[in-house]
């Protein structure tokens, strides 16, 4: 009976159960395939969508691969300096303070340039949501190494792979942050699969509604590919990532609610 | 007997061809094509009928390329 069934009979309007959301303007995505910028946009405006929220919002834009991310939301947003969305976003809160507001940026923003403002506006316990990409690279200016950068890690300044004697040791920026008291929520997540990109969603869902009480600081880190960077396909970046990736940045809830999540639930994996 | 059918549409045109859509599908329902599209890239295309609709190819795409149906066929 059901061979009868003819794929006219399913593609009708009334039976979508998922298509792009229309918050994101309908052109071509300017990243690499398989980046997971991607999928972190969609899941942002999907959940901007879900609250209801997306003429009451306004977005920051970093400097890097996902400078362009203007092009793509369609909601308010606003360019920073490279590093400085935390200002600018504390600035946009404070004068707005009934707005929704979000910062959007990659590790070499965040984590780099703008280690100070991402600290203190942190300290200070803004009120608003970092969305902090970390891709171990700095992807858009052709794979240098970044703080995120893992040890041993090839990247195109580190060709024999980072050496932590001379280069320093990889920042754990989340939880730095997570320790000071203006955070509320911190958590890293990743959006390589699908549970993966469910969790992330329900990290965002919290992140804003957080900031609907005023609650201070939501932190989400997510653990990205970039297979131009790292020279693979995406396909083998993903598995590369969960091989390497993961147990130097455990993924889970760092800080629930203004509480430090204990050690042993934060590494619970799959 | 009610029985869950799925559907799926891809654009083609918007399709990076990163694949990681293949490894998302629990059906194995998507497979790369042998052809391009205009910008030169291998999109992924349905290749049987055993999609459910569970929306998991849709989530993982970077590019939001997928659309997907869902219905429940009444059979006797």
């Amino acid at each position: 009976m059901e061979d009868q069934v003819t794929k006219i009979d399913i593609r009708k309007d009334e039976n979508i159960v998922y298509k792009r959301t229309d918050l994101l303007v309908d052109r071509p995505l300017s990243y690499c395939p398989g980046c997971g910028h991607g999928v972190v946009h969609r899941m942002l405006m999907e959940t901007l969508e879900e609250m209801d929220i997306q003429d009451k919002t306004i977005g920051v834009s970093p400097v890097g691969c996902s400078v362009l991310a203007y092009d793509f939301m369609n909601i308010d947003m606003l360019g920073a300096a490279h590093g400085r969305a935390p200002a600018l976003a504390t600035a946009i809160k404070r004068l707005w303070p009934e707005r929704f507001v979000f910062t959007y940026q990659g590790d070499g923003d965040l984590a780099a340039i703008g280690t100070a403002e991402t600290i203190h506006a942190c300290n200070r316990g803004e009120n608003f949501v970092i969305i902090f990409i970390n891709n171990g690279i700095y992807g858009m200016t052709g794979g240098q190494m970044a703080p995120t950068t893992l040890p041993g890690m090839r990247s195109s300044t580190s060709p024999y792979g980072r050496d932590v004697a001379t280069m320093g040791h990889p920042l754990k920026i989340t939880e730095l942050i997570a320790q000071l008291p203006g955070t509320y929520y911190v958590t890293r997540q990743a959006v390589h699969t699908p549970n993966h990109v469910r969790r992330t969603k329900k990290a965002l869902r919290k992140a804003f509604e957080n900031q609907k009480r005023n609650t201070g600081i939501s932190f989400i880190e997510v653990v990205s590919n970039c297979n131009s960077g790292w020279k693979m396909t995406p396909v083998q970046s993903n598995k590369w990532m969960e091989d390497n990736m993961f147990p130097f940045y455990p993924l889970g809830d760092i800080k629930v609610d203004g509480q430090l999540v204990p050690k042993k639930e934060t590494a619970e994996k799959e | 007997m009610a029985k869950i059918k799925g559907d799926i549409v891809i654009n083609v045109e918007r399709c990076k061809g990163c694949e990681v859509c293949i490894a998302a599908c629990p059906t194995s329902v998507i497979a790369m094509s042998k052809e391009v599209n205009g910008k030169g890239y291998h999109f992924a295309m349905k290749v049987n009928d055993t999609c459910t609709g569970c929306i998991n190819c849709a989530l993982v795409c970077p590019d939001g390329v997928i659309t997907v149906y869902r219905a429940k066929i009444t059979t006797e």
